[in-house]
């Protein structure tokens, strides 16, 4: 489970000064449930996630994830998230099979364990014929493959993806979301982010919307619908996010 | 902190390290291949240079002389050399290497030898120019010895014996064995070159391995592992030392094979093998041990502040800025030991000049044991400090996610 409780991050730029990146947002994911982040760029989609995933560290308020907060014990949550985005690349002068040792072995599998693993998880994601390719070989589908096994090495059970489809081709996009979608039915809590409304409306079961570094609205899709009167995700986004939006201008 | 994570990252990097084209060369290749081009390579060149030279017979050109005809006689009998009929632009020919020298008899020379007046002969030359500056001793070797015969005939006249010119001789002579003069001698090129070479050797894989990590996008991978920062860094940080000390241990070995050939095969002429004695050097085993042993806490320093000042930049380009006025600040006290400077208590306290000087003295065979604790010591605390703050801007999210 993902508990998130007043997560806040500030930056501090030497010519913009301060920036509240993420404020206050709190919000629960639960086992079995897939939790879409929404927003347009720079909301805070990716900071709020990377402190889920302890790559940073909130400035104000904190997380607990898999009973771990993320702050006093960030090396046993990193232990039982699977943390995958398009900033996540792959090490080009490893294959694709040293690539998902390297993490499972850092993330403390003994070698008996680690070679099960790898074979179940290289066989269930077709990725036999090409596990002993270097990475820099790899086309971008076999990439992702390799990324998402090297995410499942240590079968976390929280998984977190930052717009893991952006700049996809179609196809390997859809594996994502299948991917996605195995993960929330083998009871894994999973939390995504993106922009993209037909990914949300086909997989979230909780949908968060996110502006400013705030959380605007929160609830399943049919709840959503109900409260802002509007069927289409697109339009309910709109709607919850353009007065923020237009101050936000007008500033 | 864990042994077995830092272990999984440097295994992992070293395997990378390896698979890198540009890591192979700059820590295996040059090192290797370094010292045997520039002893084997330059001094073969060298001695072909000087023997083609010496072999030369040069064209010269004789000014003056009509008043003097029996210097004159002797001068035109110069062995070795071709006579050439003087021309007025004598000067440009010399400076364009169209002639090697000129020897000028000046007007009324033969009569101040009569009456025993101190007169003058000139030889003029291409200074810098070896064939010029061969041809210019040549002439004046001979025309010296032709003096002395003169001398003699001199004395001999006014029955005086030879003794009355030159009642004792002042003669030099060296002590200090070999070892130590070669030492002396090329004690500070070597000091720099080994430690510029750690240098180097290490500079790549540094960068590679931070801002290489960031520019690649995986930084944000490893960064999700379970590991904790301080056993990355460390990680990376002993294949970053392990590439500086394998440059140093390959450059130290092929130094000292390097000049152990040297001294025992004359592949060249006689010219070339009095050049090849000339810069024979010494290099036991026990040397080679000592310089590997005085260039590890100056590799372990080189290793943790490329690595700090490298994980800063936000692309192996900008770590590339960052880095080229590092070497500068290694090379010039580096370039320092070359001078004749001795080491002394103060000196043993600035880095990299004190591994230099004490390299210096190492290949003399000397190992003055106090200003090498002080050596070793303050160069492991500088070592110290310079990981240290690796380790703290590891842990930095503003250097981290630098954008």
């Amino acid at each position: 489970m993902i508990e998130s409780r007043g997560l806040s991050k500030v930056f501090k730029d030497k010519k913009r000064g301060l920036i509240s990146a993420v404020d206050n947002i709190s919000f629960v994911c639960k086992p079995g449930e897939i939790y879409g982040l929404l927003g347009a760029n720079g909301a805070g989609k990716t900071t709020t996630l990377r402190m889920l995933a302890t790559i940073l560290e909130p400035t104000d308020g904190t997380a607990v994830v898999c009973g771990y907060d993320v702050i006093e014990a960030p090396d046993k949550v990193r232990a039982h998230v699977g943390f995958l985005s398009t900033a996540t690349a792959l090490y080009p002068r490893l294959t694709s099979q040293e690539m998902v040792e390297y993490f499972g072995r850092l993330n403390g599998l003994d070698e008996s364990t680690l070679r099960k693993r790898l074979d179940e998880i290289f066989t269930r994601l077709d990725m036999n014929d090409f596990r002993d390719r270097r990475c820099d070989k790899l086309s971008t589908g076999m990439k992702q493959k390799t990324s998402i096994a090297r995410t499942l090495i240590h079968d976390p059970q929280v998984m977190i993806f930052d717009e893991p489809t952006l700049g996809l081709d179609i196809m390997t996009a859809r594996t994502i979301i299948q991917f996605i979608r195995e993960c929330r039915d083998r009871g894994k809590t999973v939390i995504f982010s993106t922009h993209v409304m037909s990914e949300v409306e086909k997989l979230c079961d909780v949908i968060g919307i996110i502006q400013g570094g705030k959380l605007l609205a929160e609830g399943s899709l049919a709840e959503l619908r109900e409260k802002y009167h509007e069927q289409d995700l697109e339009e309910i986004f709109v709607t919850v996010v353009a007065p923020l939006y237009a101050s936000q201008e007008a500033v | 902190m864990s042994l077995r994570n830092i272990g999984v990252v440097y295994r992992k990097e070293l395997k990378e390290a390896l698979r890198d084209r540009r890591t192979v060369i700059s820590s295996l290749l040059v090192p290797l291949l370094l010292f045997p081009l520039l002893t084997a390579g330059l001094g073969a060149a060298m001695s072909a240079l000087m023997g083609k030279a010496n072999e030369e017979i040069p064209k010269i050109m004789i000014l003056g002389g009509e008043d003097s005809p029996q210097i004159l006689k002797h001068v035109r009998k110069l062995n070795q050399v071709d006579i050439l009929p003087a021309t007025g632009d004598w000067k440009d020919k010399v400076i364009n290497k169209e002639i090697r020298a000129v020897v000028e008899i000046p007007a009324g020379f033969q009569d101040s030898l009569v009456r025993q007046q101190i007169g003058w002969l000139k030889i003029y030359n291409y200074d810098g120019n070896l064939e010029s500056s061969i041809a210019a001793d040549r002439i004046q070797k001979q025309l010296e010895e032709y003096r002395g015969r003169l001398v003699k005939e001199n004395l001999a006249a006014k029955n005086l014996p030879e003794a009355a010119l030159k009642p004792f001789e002042v003669k030099q002579q060296n002590v200090a064995p070999p070892e130590k003069v070669g030492g002396a001698a090329f004690g500070g090129v070597i000091g720099y070159m080994v430690i510029l070479l750690c240098l180097t050797g290490s500079m790549y894989p540094a960068m590679d391995l931070t801002a290489g990590e960031k520019e690649r996008g995986t930084m944000e991978t490893i960064l999700s592992s379970p590991i904790l920062r301080v056993d990355l860094v460390l990680g990376k940080f002993f294949l970053v030392l392990t590439t500086a000390l394998t440059t140093a241990a390959l450059s130290v070995t092929s130094m000292g094979v390097s000049f152990w050939a040297l001294g025992h095969f004359h592949a060249f002429d006689k010219a070339g093998a009095d050049a090849a004695q000339q810069m024979q050097l010494h290099i036991g085993i026990h040397t080679v041990l000592s310089i590997f042993i005085m260039v590890l806490p100056v590799a372990v320093l080189f290793a943790a502040a490329l690595m700090a000042v490298a994980i800063f930049a936000k692309s192996y380009k900008e770590a590339q800025s960052y880095i080229t006025p590092l070497m500068f600040i290694v090379i010039i006290p580096a370039v320092c030991a070359m001078l004749p400077i001795d080491l002394d208590a103060k000196l043993a306290l600035v880095p990299i000049l004190n591994a230099s000087l004490l390299c210096k003295e190492l290949v003399t065979d000397t190992y003055h044991w106090n200003y090498i604790a002080i050596i070793f010591g303050s160069t492991c605390v500088y070592a110290a400090a310079a990981l240290f703050l690796a380790v703290k801007m590891f842990q930095r999210e503003d250097v981290l996610f630098r954008s």
